[in-house]
């Protein structure tokens, strides 16, 4: 369950009927460039459904009141509602308590506000943090400004060319001067399910937190924080088909109880003097100033979307993607799938090269068939660097994707070759 | 698709395929590197400038079909080309390239230039296009630099 493997129903598959499913997205039904839109990029952001649509729009026309401030009517339903986010998140990763999820802006900040609360008061010099190859800047940057001039050092555990974590290697790299590990669950590159139960509980073994950058997972796998272990795991509703501006921090009760505020104002407050100020415990106490209350609910509504599809269901459809994405771009003459041929333990995202040209200029004449794929360097230079290119072509699925789509980028990618000449 | 074979057509290939002058000048009297982080294109620009005389332009670039075309493009433009000249080029390329209304240029007197017209179709290729120029631009007036699309 907790997403250390991928799904592996045996049982025959074959694609559903998904035009009812699309229409549950309304851009879905749009065209760009005098075309029917094809998204695949769905590990940059998703759509979203109109039952988050619908919900925010709610909220915003008839529910709208700050929470925690009034006696009013509104103000304490939108409390109410905001709780329920709160909660309905907690049950979501299958945290033990509702006060052990923060809500923030995105994965980053959850980041940035572990690094600053929790990784910064503890690192000194000579301190080591465990990093991945793999991660996203957001799990590298946020470590080197915590450990700034204290003598801190980021150390990436290493991948082979399957991109598959060498896990033996980070066993090894564990020592005591390993002050935290910070691990992706999922390449946003790679699509690699990295195992984050196995590292978290080797880790654990020596007195070592750990965090798990969940934003790629999320939308893909079941996530149980219990089973996983970790102390920290982070994601942004955005790529969970939720609003942008919401994400989440869920943190362990005894390590939030244990972490100074990480900014100042109001809702973190207990009492506040011009000589001194005491704050509120874990979540509020990381939750300043007025949040993000609508996103919150919107991010809600689209949990209860997704459990309401089934994550059977869910899981299934990403596994028949990425197979016959796998497949058919294989197939591509001059084309090479970053990670090598290995497709296993690996789901949601594709990238690729083409001998016949650059990255971006694929990206260029896919646009202009209405395709939209990520070129570039997917914020993960490093990675980029252990593969040996300066950027890729990315497509990653969302379970509305077809394998029609994926077909027309294959046909997208046989005008690129026409175009080139190769 | 018009867009498209307007944007990636033959002599564009060509360069892209076969950039000319693709090294880097050693020793050189001038150099800057450009870089666009949005998409790691990365390329070195180096010349050897005599008196007010630009002998040598060259480009190296790691990058797009866009990005490699209009550096080599920039290279045989400008080579041999007085710093009077090249300054004026320069100017002009970026008029060409980014001015907000469409250029009533005569194509046909842009020569290759007139190849990299295509990019205005294309707003997020734009950069790609005036990389290298903006390179050279930098090297020229601060002899060792860096120049970001961002």
């Amino acid at each position: 369950m907790a997403g250390t493997t991928v799904a592996t129903n045996t049982k025959a598959m074959s694609f559903p009927d998904h035009s009812k499913l699309r229409a549950d997205f309304p851009i879905l039904g749009r065209e760009v460039q005098g075309k029917p839109l094809v998204y695949l990029d769905n590990a940059a952001t998703t759509q979203k459904p109109r039952a988050v649509i619908d919900r925010v729009a709610e909220f915003l026309g008839s529910e709208n009141a700050n929470i925690h401030r009034g006696v009013h009517y509104l103000s304490m339903q939108a409390t109410d509602a905001y709780d329920r986010a709160r909660a309905r998140v907690a049950r979501f990763l299958n945290a033990e308590k509702a006060a052990e999820i923060v809500f923030v802006r995105g994965a980053t900040e959850a980041i940035n506000l572990v690094a600053s609360s929790f990784a910064a008061p503890m690192l000194g010099d000579g301190d080591e943090i465990l990093v991945t190859v793999m991660e996203h800047h957001a799990n590298i940057v946020p470590w080197q400004l915590a450990g700034a001039n204290k003598g801190v050092r980021l150390v990436p555990v290493p991948m082979s060319d399957a991109g598959v974590l060498d896990v033996a290697a980070y066993e090894e790299m564990l020592s005591e001067r390993t002050r935290l590990v910070a691990i992706t669950h999922v390449s946003n590159v790679l699509g690699t399910v990295n195992p984050v139960v196995e590292m978290t509980r080797m880790a654990q073994a020596r007195g070592i937190p750990v965090l798990v950058d969940g934003a790629q997972a999320v939308a893909h796998l079941p996530v149980d924080v219990q089973e996983i272990g970790c102390d920290f795991y982070v994601f942004s509703g955005h790529k969970l088909f939720g609003p942008d501006g919401i994400g989440v921090l869920y943190g362990r009760e005894d390590r939030l109880a244990a972490m100074a505020p990480y900014q100042g104002g109001g809702d973190m407050i207990e009492l506040v003097s011009f000589e001194r100020s005491t704050f509120r415990g874990p979540p509020e106490r990381f939750e300043a100033g007025t949040p993000n209350i609508s996103g919150a609910i919107g991010l809600a509504a689209a949990i209860d979307y997704l459990d309401g599809l089934g994550w059977e269901f869910l899981a299934d459809q990403d596994r028949l993607l990425f197979e016959h994405a796998r497949k058919v771009l294989s197939e591509v003459p001059g084309l090479r799938i970053c990670g090598g041929e290995d497709g296993g333990g690996k789901i949601s995202a594709v990238s690729f090269t083409m001998d016949a040209a650059h990255p971006h200029d694929v990206g260029t004449i896919l646009d202009a068939s209405g395709i939209a794929v990520r070129a570039g360097h997917h914020c993960a230079q490093p990675l980029m660097e252990r593969l040996g290119v300066p950027s890729t072509v990315r497509a990653s699925f969302a379970f509305y994707n077809t394998p029609e789509e994926i077909d027309q980028l294959v046909e997208g990618l046989a005008e690129v070759n026409r175009l080139f000449a190769l | 698709m018009e867009d498209l074979t307007e944007l990636y057509q033959e002599i564009i290939l060509s360069h892209h395929r076969n950039p000319r002058h693709d090294e880097v000048l050693d020793p050189c009297s001038h150099q800057a590197s450009g870089f666009n982080p949005l998409c790691g294109d990365r390329l070195v620009v180096t010349v050897r400038k005599q008196d007010a005389t630009l002998d040598a332009v060259a480009c190296h670039c790691e990058g797009c079909a866009i990005s490699r075309a209009s550096g080599s493009i920039m290279t045989t433009m400008t080579t041999g080309k007085s710093e009077a000249e090249v300054a004026e080029t320069i100017a002009h390329v970026k008029q060409l390239l980014t001015a907000e209304e469409d250029p009533q240029a005569d194509l046909d007197s842009e020569g290759e230039l007139a190849a990299l017209v295509g990019v205005r179709k294309f707003p997020a290729r734009i950069k790609c296009a005036t990389l290298a120029w903006h390179a050279l631009e930098s090297a020229l007036v601060e002899g060792d630099a860096e120049a970001t699309t961002e």
